[in-house]
């Protein structure tokens, strides 16, 4: 049994994108994500040793010096492991060019229902244009 | 979001495909922010970073034809020629650094190669608009000096200068410059060293909220507040803090906060400072090297170094980055033969995060700077953290405790 939640959120950096949610409770630098692997090396991180690669990554915010935002975000993208979209709640400059000039979908202004229905692994389809975030759960 | 003539006709492509690519990404993050329209900037910092995605960028730019409106200054990649001649550098390596060069000299940057344009060639004044990347100089230039930026990224930067003007939203807005948390410093801050772990504590504490300092001596250097707004920025996102009756928009706590109470009231006490510090440094032991200038070292640090090794022999490598004016100043002053003569170096131009340092690679070395460990985790450096004193005297000996 598959239950499909719908909430409305707000595009940053459009597009439409499907895939698995990956949670982080942290802000994310992505100069500290392995570009060849995807995974977060960042000691102490609360998605440390996680695949971000393909996935919907749902974090707080960016963090970082301006320079390795972009690079770290670029690198992964030229090794296909860039996250397919990016749900965030404090956009921030450096995070939003980024993805506007790299073609990465961002959105923002998720309703909280969502953060706590939300896990790892959960199916989440985001229409950035069309400003919705469908969030599939499976089980009872 | 309204745009003028002008505007319309530079997103237009009436002035070259460049400029339209400029203004699409400002007019993008401009709607994603909810700004109602551009201003006019009058200066600009671009953190060019001699990697991939900013050499792709500015290359696509230049061809496109974009030339920028407002001179900016650059960050440093690495000073190509210094590192062909002590042979650090492969070719490849030295190419791309000159490709980045050019680049940014076709496009019309001023090519000052320093991530501290705050300290001596772009100082705005109070309220002056700019457009600053680079994750000290944006906290400096809003913070210490009362100008407005955005915490722009090198791209927005750049595209801000190419088209002289940035969407209006954010720390443009007084009322988005008001503090919202105060941090009752009641550590010790004697030394510049604690505003490292200073800044680099308090964003965990305060999450994405515009923190006023209590507690800090009036008398705070330049340098201090420098590594304040670095570590700031490394641990987390704060391109604007007050100090009060120290930066401009906080002559007392009452005029930082806007008259409203604060969200919430945190204490810095030595223990926080002490356990910041266990937390991101390596432990002591032998080293090979130490590593200053992150940010770039001002003259005044270079001076403090000197006078510690004068007549001294070091044990491990010691180098210091700044920017080509402090170099040449300490030349002139005779601090880069005393720096030399102890078996020291200062490189201009220079940043830690490029590939000239390969090889350090692996290797455990000291730093007074947490922005300098956290960048170079991906170049395998390791670094034990400490004091500037301390760092000289670790290189003295070879070891640290």
């Amino acid at each position: 049994m598959t239950e499909i939640y719908t909430f409305r959120c707000h595009k940053i950096s459009g597009g439409v994108a499907e895939g698995e949610a990956l949670k982080s409770s942290d802000d994310i630098c992505f100069y500290l994500i392995d570009p060849k692997s995807g995974t977060v090396i960042e000691e102490g991180h609360a998605a440390a040793g996680k695949k971000v690669g393909g996935k919907v990554l749902i974090f707080p915010s960016g963090k970082g010096s301006s320079v390795v935002q972009a690079d770290g975000l670029y690198q992964l993208s030229v090794h296909g492991n860039a996250p397919k979209a990016m749900i965030i709640k404090f956009p921030d400059p450096v995070l939003v060019a980024s993805c506007i000039i790299m073609n990465i979908l961002l959105v923002d202004r998720v309703d909280e229902k969502f953060y706590a229905l939300v896990e790892d692994g959960d199916v989440i389809r985001v229409d950035a244009d069309q400003g919705i975030v469908l969030l599939s759960k499976k089980g009872g | 979001m309204y745009l003028t003539p002008e505007e319309k006709k530079m997103l237009a492509g009436d002035y070259g495909e460049g400029t339209a690519l400029a203004m699409k990404v400002l007019v993008a993050i401009g709607e994603a922010f909810g700004a109602e329209k551009m201003v006019e900037i009058s200066r600009a910092h671009v953190a060019l970073s001699n990697q991939d995605a900013d050499l792709w960028f500015v290359e696509k730019l230049v061809a496109a034809g974009a030339r920028c409106r407002v001179t900016p200054t650059v960050n440093p990649g690495f000073n190509s020629d210094y590192f062909r001649q002590a042979g650090m550098v492969s070719v490849e390596d030295a190419g791309i650094m000159e490709r980045t060069y050019r680049a940014y000299q076709l496009i019309g940057a001023r090519l000052s190669f320093s991530c501290t344009p705050y300290l001596f060639d772009n100082i705005p004044r109070l309220g002056e608009v700019a457009a600053f990347s680079e994750s000290s100089a944006t906290p400096y230039v809003n913070s210490v000096w009362g100008a407005r930026s955005n915490r722009e990224s090198a791209q927005s930067a750049l595209c801000a200068a190419i088209a002289g003007r940035v969407p209006e939203y954010g720390l443009l807005l007084d009322q988005n410059r008001k503090a919202q948390v105060i941090v009752e410093v009641e550590a010790d801050m004697s030394d510049d060293f604690s505003y490292q772990l200073l800044g680099y504590c308090v964003p965990k504490k305060i999450g994405h909220r515009i923190p006023v300092f209590t507690g800090i001596p009036p008398k705070v250097t330049p340098e201090a507040l420098m590594n304040l707004g670095a570590q700031l920025n490394t641990a987390g996102a704060a391109p604007l803090y007050h100090i009060v009756g120290v930066t401009p928009e906080a002559p007392d706590l009452e005029a930082a906060l806007g008259g409203r109470s604060p969200e919430a009231v945190v204490k810095i006490a030595d223990k926080d400072l002490a356990e910041t510090l266990q937390a991101i440094s390596s432990p002591g032991g032998r080293i090979d090297f130490v590593m200053f200038g992150c940010p770039h070292y001002s003259l005044r640090q270079i001076q403090e170094v000197a006078s510690l090794l004068e007549g001294k022999k070091l044990q491990a490598e010691l180098w210091i980055l700044t920017s080509s004016y402090n170099k040449e100043m300490a030349r002139r002053m005779g601090l880069l033969e005393i720096i030399e003569k102890a078996g020291g170096h200062i490189v201009d131009d220079t940043c830690v995060d490029q590939p000239c340092w390969h090889h350090l690679a692996g290797k455990l070395g000291a730093t007074d700077s947490p922005k300098c460990a956290y960048y170079t985790k991906r170049r395998q450096m390791r670094f034990v953290i400490r004091s500037l004193r301390n760092c000289v005297q670790a290189a003295l000996k070879g070891e640290i405790e």
